[in-house]
């Protein structure tokens, strides 16, 4: 780890000011961050740690019903506050790591980071979330833009995500084993008027939304439905060690195709 | 019977106590004062020249005490290899120099180019990145068959083929062999990779350097398997330092599996920089680090022929393989795949033809050397895999067919040099058999049938020659140490004892299970004895612990050192009831005049070992220590029959390992519990290279696997419970416990009924796949599903 300055701000503000001089960074849970530090990977010179922001910590609910989760919330949290209002979104943060990533690790700087195996993007997209910043609200169609890559400008702090709750939604991760991050996951969401489908894992551009199979799942919410389409086509696909791209794009159908059998 | 003491009770282990409480006392926990600490500048290319290496910047790094570089190692001995390999056509293997830090050239990714040491890791780092090294960029060559290519790239400028030796095994039978495959019956051929693997074991390595200014002596604190080996080794070939002024000292090791047995550079740089410094010198590897630099194992591509005649009876073997050997020899090397995996090739066969060609290879990547098993899994692995294959070629029963050709009579002469002592492979498959309920097996298809899974069951045999010794016979084959095993018994005063052995225990046991063994043939208690390894200047000279062989060589030398002491302790105790000493009988830790109500405790005449009032002292020295050297005239034969069911998903080709039965013979069991969680150990890390262990690198020679985000540690959860059993014994002949060793079993007999398995089970889905590599990932199964796998 190279040497660094650690500022602990107590609003949003003051984190935002922070940010916006020199070279520093935003330190959410860490759980990305400090492994890339200590592997010398990432250098600043100041580390604005945003675990001192109450504000940005917590879940709530809007006034249109959305769930609304502070930016530095935990994953843990999230599986805990909604294993009953919105279970996919809860078992998804259940499944993320182990308990100490969970307990560390927020979804603040999951989104931020946009890790083409995240879990968290596919949920945000699925759901058609909005990433709220200190800045501006941002459409989860329009925040992710490939393999980590955002909308986020720098120096600009995810604050808070809200999720409309689908009528039903199911998560369907098959790890990749090592590192248990998805080889490939789908998230299914099924609302009043249609059904999204969110791919991560998969695509070397990062999450991506499956549009035929949204497409025949919102004229037929069924399993069977899925089992007619072609999978996606392998090209643009990762492959690596645990999978390559005919398997990877196979894969995003088998597990589509769970995720609507086993929606809640 | 279980006993609750001595020999066959499961003592707890005595050392669980402070490996669980966090209280071992491992290499990192040794802080010399005044020491300093050395970060390694390595390669990120696989192959180039190094056209210069600029430390100018780096030396004005605040903390730096000097950066050393392969110019600070002229005249100073490279890493040596301790087996020397004779090629068919007689020439000796080719054993390129393996420099502390790399002349002239870097050969993989890992090899250390400086040294710099500092006050403190940080420093040391931060210097370490400021070196301006300039490499001309060669092609790697990481492919073993390109390797040896017309014209390919050399990894050592004046190796013309990257050919380390042509090993032909038994050459005299080559033709006959041939002879034998053309006219069968029937031949099965099979191509394979043996994966390679990462051994990965808890600890990563640790080196102290540290020099006596005083009396000119050295000292490293080391992560070793085999101390004395180590001592051996560096001081001899690589520094120059007599064993007197040399100790080496490996405490608490967490965990080895073979990759620290071996002798490192970064060993031999902490002793010499120490020494050249006058302070101590520590080095603490990295998790990335240990990725690219403890010696990786395996690494086999490999074709076997199994012929057989009309009745299905084994006529001969014919295997051809290619064995990676890294871009240097690491120590033992090119004895893994010659006769730790040659002499295994009759298996638990009567196979009357073998023939074992293996061409070993160097290439641009780490060395590799044993790892739990060590020639012994590849063996099995190829033949127990093509057995199942005849028998689905031939459509006869797997088990059946392996009974046919069974070895029946001991002692067994095999046509590859080495006789089996005892053995009955019928008890241990029946145990096996009965184990897993093979007839309830169809059942238990149809139930995941039911749930539209596809269920499997693989069953193999193995045998493995291990308590790695006779040194008469190693020394024939090419090692170039002896392989004995050594312990002194030192009894104090008031009776308790220390047995100092030349054994290393790494997670293994020792402290407990030699004990047992001291404790019941005195009849004391087992808490009095107390089992010293670990360091050179209090054990007597041991060669260490690997091949299985603590408690058949070691724990023989501490049996016959006990034997020793016991001899002479009666004669005190003779002396001590004026009786005759071939009167004297030892039971329960008395001494009694037999056929009389007279004796006297042990305690008694170990006092009077040491205050010799009353002591026949023109007869017998006082004082009661005793050492012994033993070396066996055979290795053991541990054998058994394992069994893997799996489900396998079709949609995704997910294998689950749904049970897993090991029946083993290990002869004598002193510490069933020791022996239990040994088997269980072994087969996590089998299933591991069956299902998710691989160690890759791309065509450049970049690791792919250089971290746990992709290298997959088997993990609890990926297993189920084992069945174990070790009740079927046929005891080692030849050794005074009567034990064959059970260290590497789980690890040899796993993989291939992991593998038959999982083929059982897509065969029972209509998917007719001769064969898939390890590791069998998801990927690897669906695609052979597919009809488009490796094969
Ligand atoms: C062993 C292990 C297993 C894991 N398994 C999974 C898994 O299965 N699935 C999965 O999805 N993830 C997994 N993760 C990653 C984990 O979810 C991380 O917690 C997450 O990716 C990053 O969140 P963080 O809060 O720790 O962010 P940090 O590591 O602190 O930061 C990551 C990046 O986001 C930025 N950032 C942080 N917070 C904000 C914010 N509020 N606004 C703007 N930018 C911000 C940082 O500057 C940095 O660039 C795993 C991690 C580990 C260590």
């Amino acid at each position: 780890m190279y040497d660094f300055e650690l500022l602990k701000p107590a609003t949003i503000d003051e984190a935002a000011a922070m940010l916006a001089e020199g070279d520093a960074q935003a330190l959410g849970g860490g759980q990305t961050l400090i492994p890339t530090m200590k592997a010398r990977l990432a250098q600043m010179d100041r580390l604005v740690a945003l675990s001192g922001i109450d504000a940005i910590r917590g879940v709530c609910t809007d006034d249109d019903g959305r769930i609304c989760i502070g930016g530095g919330t935990s994953h843990a949290t999230v599986a805990r506050e909604y294993a009953k209002s919105y279970p996919a979104l809860a078992s998804l943060a259940g499944r993320i790591g182990d308990p100490a990533v969970r307990s560390r690790g927020t979804i603040g700087g999951s989104l931020a980071n946009n890790d083409p195996s995240a879990c968290y993007p596919a949920a945000a997209l699925a759901s058609n979330a909005t990433i709220v910043t200190n800045t501006r609200d941002i459409g989860a169609d329009d925040f992710f833009q490939g393999m980590f890559t955002t909308a986020l400008e720098e120096g600009e702090i995810i604050t808070e995500v809200r999720f409309p709750v689908p009528e039903k939604a199911a998560y369907e991760k098959f790890i990749q084993p090592a590192s248990r991050f998805p080889l490939v996951a789908v998230f299914v969401a099924k609302f009043a008027d249609g059904v999204r489908v969110a791919v991560t894992g998969a695509s070397s551009d990062g999450v991506f939304r499956w549009s035929e199979a949204e497409q025949a799942l919102s004229d037929d919410w069924s399993a069977d439905v899925v089992a007619g389409l072609a999978a996606p086509g392998a090209e643009g696909m990762i492959s690596d060690l645990h999978g390559d791209g005919a398997y990877r794009a196979h894969l995003v159908k088998v597990m589509t195709a769970r995720a609507v059998k086993g929606a809640v | 019977m279980p006993k609750d003491t001595g020999i066959g009770a499961s003592t707890p282990r005595r050392e669980d106590v402070r490996f669980l409480t966090g209280k071992g006392r491992y290499t990192d926990d040794i802080d010399v004062a005044g020491q300093a600490h050395v970060v390694f500048l390595r390669s990120d290319v696989a192959h180039g020249r190094i056209a210069s290496i600029d430390t100018s910047a780096a030396e004005g790094v605040e903390g730096v005490v000097r950066i050393f570089t392969s110019k600070d190692f002229e005249g100073v001995g490279g890493i040596p290899c301790g087996w020397q390999i004779t090629s068919r056509d007689g020439e000796v293997m080719r054993e390129p120099k393996h420099p502390i830090l790399a002349e002239g050239k870097v050969r993989h990714v890992g090899d250390p180019i400086a040294a710099v040491v500092a006050e403190t890791r940080a420093q040391a780092r931060d210097a370490a990145e400021a070196i301006v090294v300039e490499i001309e960029d060669l092609p790697a060559v990481i492919d073993m068959k390109a390797a040896l290519a017309e014209g390919a790239p050399r990894v050592h400028d004046d190796l013309p083929d990257n050919l380390c030796y042509d090993w032909g095994f038994v050459e005299e039978n080559r033709e006959a062999v041939d002879r034998a495959i053309a006219e069968a019956a029937h031949v099965t051929t099979l191509d394979l990779v043996n994966n390679r693997l990462v051994a990965n074991p808890m600890e990563p390595r640790v080196a102290v350097g540290d020099y006596a200014r005083h009396d000119g002596s050295s000292t490293l604190y080391t992560t070793s398997q085999n101390p004395h080996v180590i001592r051996l080794l560096m001081g001899a070939f690589v520094l120059g330092i007599p064993e007197h002024k040399l100790r080496v000292v490996a405490p608490d090791v967490g965990g080895g599996f073979g990759t620290k047995i071996f002798h490192y550079a970064e060993e031999a740089f902490c002793t010499f920089a120490a020494r050249a410094l006058e302070r101590p010198v520590k080095w603490t590897s990295s998790r990335s680090e240990a990725f690219m630099s403890d010696a990786h194992g395996r690494d086999h591509v490999t074709r076997i022929e199994l012929a057989l005649d009309a009745d299905h009876n084994f006529t001969a073997v014919r295997t051809q393989t290619l064995a990676n050997m890294g871009a240097y020899l690491s120590t033992f090397a090119p004895s893994v795949p010659t006769w730790l995996h040659g002499t295994l090739m009759a298996g638990n066969y009567r196979t009357p033809l073998v023939y074992v060609n293996v061409k070993a290879v160097f290439t641009n990547t780490v060395p590799v050397d044993a790892y739990r098993g060590a020639g012994r899994p590849e063996a099995t692995f190829q033949l127990e895999r093509v057995i199942d294959k005849a028998a689905r070629e031939l459509g006869v029963d797997p088990v059946e067919l392996r009974r046919r050709n069974f070895i029946r009579e001991f002692p067994y002469q095999t046509p590859v040099a080495v006789e089996y002592d005892t053995g009955d492979y019928d008890a241990t498959m029946d145990c096996l058999l009965e184990m897993i309920d093979r007839d309830g097996f169809p059942a238990r298809r149809a139930e995941s049938e039911a749930r539209g899974k596809l269920r499997g069951l693989g069953i193999n045999c193995y045998i493995e020659a291990c308590g790695i010794a006779p040194s008469k016979l190693v020394g024939q084959l090419g090692a170039r140490a002896g392989l004995y095993e050594s312990a002194t018994v030192r009894v104090n005063a008031t009776g308790g004892l220390v047995v100092m052995t030349g054994s290393h225990s790494h997670g293994q046991g020792h402290e407990t299970s030699f004990a047992q063994v001291v404790a019941d043939m005195i009849g004391i208690n087992e808490d009095q004895v107390e089992i010293v390894h670990g360091d050179t200047a209090n054990t007597p000279m041991g060669m260490g612990t690997y091949g299985s062989r603590s408690l058949a060589v070691g724990g023989s030398a501490m049996v016959r050192a006990t034997e020793k002491i016991i001899a002479k302790a009666r004669k005190i105790a003779a002396h001590l009831m004026e009786a005759g000493e071939d009167d004297i009988e030892l039971k329960d830790g008395k001494f009694t005049v037999m056929g009389t109500d007279k004796s006297v405790a042990w305690g008694d005449v170990t006092l009077a070992a040491y205050v010799p009032h009353n002591y026949p002292l023109e007869d017998i020295e006082p004082g009661l220590e005793e050492t012994a050297f033993y070396d066996p005239n055979n290795f053991t034969y541990p054998s058994g029959a394992y069994a893997c069911e799996v489900e396998v998903d079709p949609e995704t080709g997910k294998v689950d390992v749904l049970a897993f039965a090991a029946a083993d013979d290990f002869g004598n069991v002193v510490n069933p519990m020791i022996v239990e969680g040994q088997v269980h150990g072994g087969i996590a890390q089998g299933i591991g290279q069956a299902l998710l262990e691989n160690c890759a690198y791309d065509a450049e020679g970049q690791l792919l696997s250089a971290s746990y985000m992709d290298y997959t540690m088997p993990r609890a959860h990926d297993f189920p419970m084992f069945q174990v059993d070790h009740s079927c014994r046929t005891p080692c002949t030849h050794n005074p416990l009567g034990v064959k060793g059970c260290g590497e079993a789980g690890a040899i007999g796993s993989p291939p009924s992991v593998v038959n398995a999982v083929l059982d089970a897509l065969a029972s889905g209509g998917h007719d796949v001769a064969h898939i590599d390890m590791p069998l990932t998801s990927g690897k199964v669906w695609a052979a599903m597919q009809g488009r796998g490796d094969k």
